[in-house]
């Protein structure tokens, strides 16, 4: 059942770019009034005459390249791990009675409460930045996965057994397809939650990336090169978010996400 | 020898020292329709699981020649596998590609849904979906079709409908059903017999014979008649004299032992 009028992807593409759009202009009416000195405020004009320069200098994209490489490297690491323990979490009430409430804990805490430990134990650079979107995914997703093994069906575990699914198949064939569509929402909430500790991580564990652009760039009271960062993060956060939600629009996960 | 598909010799059950089932006998043949009907929590879910081999009966003996199928009371295909697909279940066992492709055809045909091969279960009816169940659960070798109350989350009209296709598709392809049902109504259009049980432990209190011809119609006499004995035996409130026929679902209401033990 659908509240609204569909919208197509024509109208979608017109209403978000105008909604931008006037965002743009609310940003350049407010630099224009002078709210704010023009020091605590930049203007879209040097926010984009610092974007060329980063861009010519090559830096913008050096530091995207390496926020992207840790991003990656933490949430897939994060993934491969959590939803097989989620699995067997799920399916062993006693393995799930032990580790739960572990679980819970680290999941309580804010990754970035980790930061000293990832500079003492990794340095600076890539490793503790990865070990911090590791935190921050790891155990939300291994609690998704879990529930939603929980919340499976017993008549697909009933129809499983009188076709004859046993062991690895039962898992490949009936467990993960009945999760797919959860575990699918799950890696987009937490693949944003990556994207975000990746900014706080990089501005204290971090030699170079987006992150740390932005702290630098606050250190040298270059705020047109500040909103650069944060338009790119930004922008790249939404990409990712489109990339993942492809993943939704699979034929065999359509099931998950109807009424 | 017993010819019979499905024979049922002396069972009793139990769960935790209470006596679910008493020395039940029951024999169903190919081509048979065959209800159980009961009082709510009555063992007729075990009585299911017993007769389909999920569970080993504490004494007596459950026979069964050739596969055993069910249909379940929830939706039970799986929602991530196209029509094609949840029919194939069933042809998992059948040797050669050829072979299968060509059962798979014919049971698209039998439940008339060739158009439908490549759609995904949320895409159909209810009662598509369950025509897609029926197709799987008769692929292959089965030769005794288990129901555990399977057009209970149908609307009216396609129960109805659903009732008539049940029929012309075991014409086609006959096989030893069980039918576990709590619509009064249903069982006498579709049985050729009826097991009444006693609530737990059940036991068999009544077992009718019902040969009207088919397609069959509610007002015929000896299904109104058959009617009112299950009714009596079960003690339930009933009304035959008057222009109307006793809406059943209402009568008995629709709860099922689901919270069984096991």
């Amino acid at each position: 059942m659908k509240t609204a009028q569909p919208t197509s992807y024509a109208q979608a593409f017109l209403l978000s770019t105008a909604c931008s759009l006037a965002g743009l202009g609310v940003w350049s009416l407010l630099s224009f009034l002078e709210l704010f000195p023009p020091s605590a405020f930049p203007s879209p004009r040097s926010v984009a005459a610092g974007l060329g320069e980063e861009l010519r200098t090559g830096r913008l994209a050096d530091d995207l390249i390496a926020s992207l490489f840790r991003v990656a490297a933490g949430y897939t690491l994060a993934v491969v791990l959590s939803v097989p323990l989620g699995l067997a979490l799920g399916h062993r009430p006693r393995v799930r009675a032990a580790l739960l409430p572990t679980i819970n804990f680290f999941r309580s805490l804010s990754p970035l409460a980790w930061i000293p430990f990832a500079i003492l134990w990794f340095g600076i650079g890539d490793l503790p930045v990865v070990f911090l979107i590791f935190m921050a995914t790891f155990f939300p997703l291994v609690l998704t996965t879990l529930a939603a093994v929980a919340g499976v069906p017993a008549v697909y575990f009933q129809v499983a057994h009188e076709y004859g699914f046993r062991g690895a198949e039962l898992l490949t064939r009936i467990t993960l397809p009945a999760i797919m569509p959860q575990v699918i929402t799950a890696l987009r909430v937490t693949g944003g939650m990556a994207w975000v500790v990746l900014v706080a991580a990089e501005m204290i564990a971090g030699r170079d990336g987006l992150g740390f652009a932005i702290w630098d760039a606050r250190n040298g009271l270059r705020l047109d090169l500040l909103v650069c960062g944060m338009v790119v993060i930004g922008l790249t956060g939404v990409l990712l978010d489109w990339l993942l939600s492809l993943l939704a629009k699979l034929p065999s996960v359509r099931w998950g996400y109807e009424h | 020898m017993n010819t019979n598909t499905l024979v049922v010799s002396d069972v009793s059950h139990s769960f935790g020292g209470a006596l679910v089932l008493d020395r039940l006998t029951l024999e169903v043949a190919r081509g048979e329709v065959v209800a159980l009907i009961g009082p709510s929590g009555c063992g007729k879910t075990t009585l299911l699981r017993l007769l389909s081999g999920f569970y080993e009966p504490g004494s007596g003996s459950v026979e069964r020649r050739g596969g055993t199928r069910m249909i379940y009371q929830q939706d039970g295909l799986l929602p991530w596998l196209t029509v094609t697909e949840n029919i194939s279940l069933g042809l998992r066992h059948v040797a050669g590609a050829a072979e299968r492709a060509e059962q798979l055809a014919r049971l698209l045909k039998l439940i008339r849904l060739q158009g439908f091969a490549r759609h995904y279960p949320h895409q159909l009816s209810g009662g598509m979906r369950q025509r897609v169940e029926l197709a799987r659960a008769l692929a292959g070798d089965t030769n005794v079709l288990l129901m555990d109350e399977p057009f209970s989350s149908l609307d009216y009209q396609t129960r109805a409908r659903m009732r008539t296709e049940l029929t012309r598709v075991l014409t086609l392809r006959p096989v030893a059903v069980v039918l576990v049902t709590h619509d009064i109504e249903e069982a006498v259009l579709l049985a050729d017999r009826i097991v009444v049980l006693s609530e737990r432990p059940a036991r068999i209190l009544r077992e009718l014979r019902l040969d009207a011809e088919r397609p069959r119609d509610v007002t015929d006499p000896t299904l109104r008649a058959a009617m009112k004995t299950i009714h009596e035996h079960l003690a339930l409130p009933h009304d035959f004299d008057g222009d109307a026929p006793a809406d059943e679902d209402e009568t008995i209401g629709t709860t099922e032992a689901s919270a069984w033990p096991g």
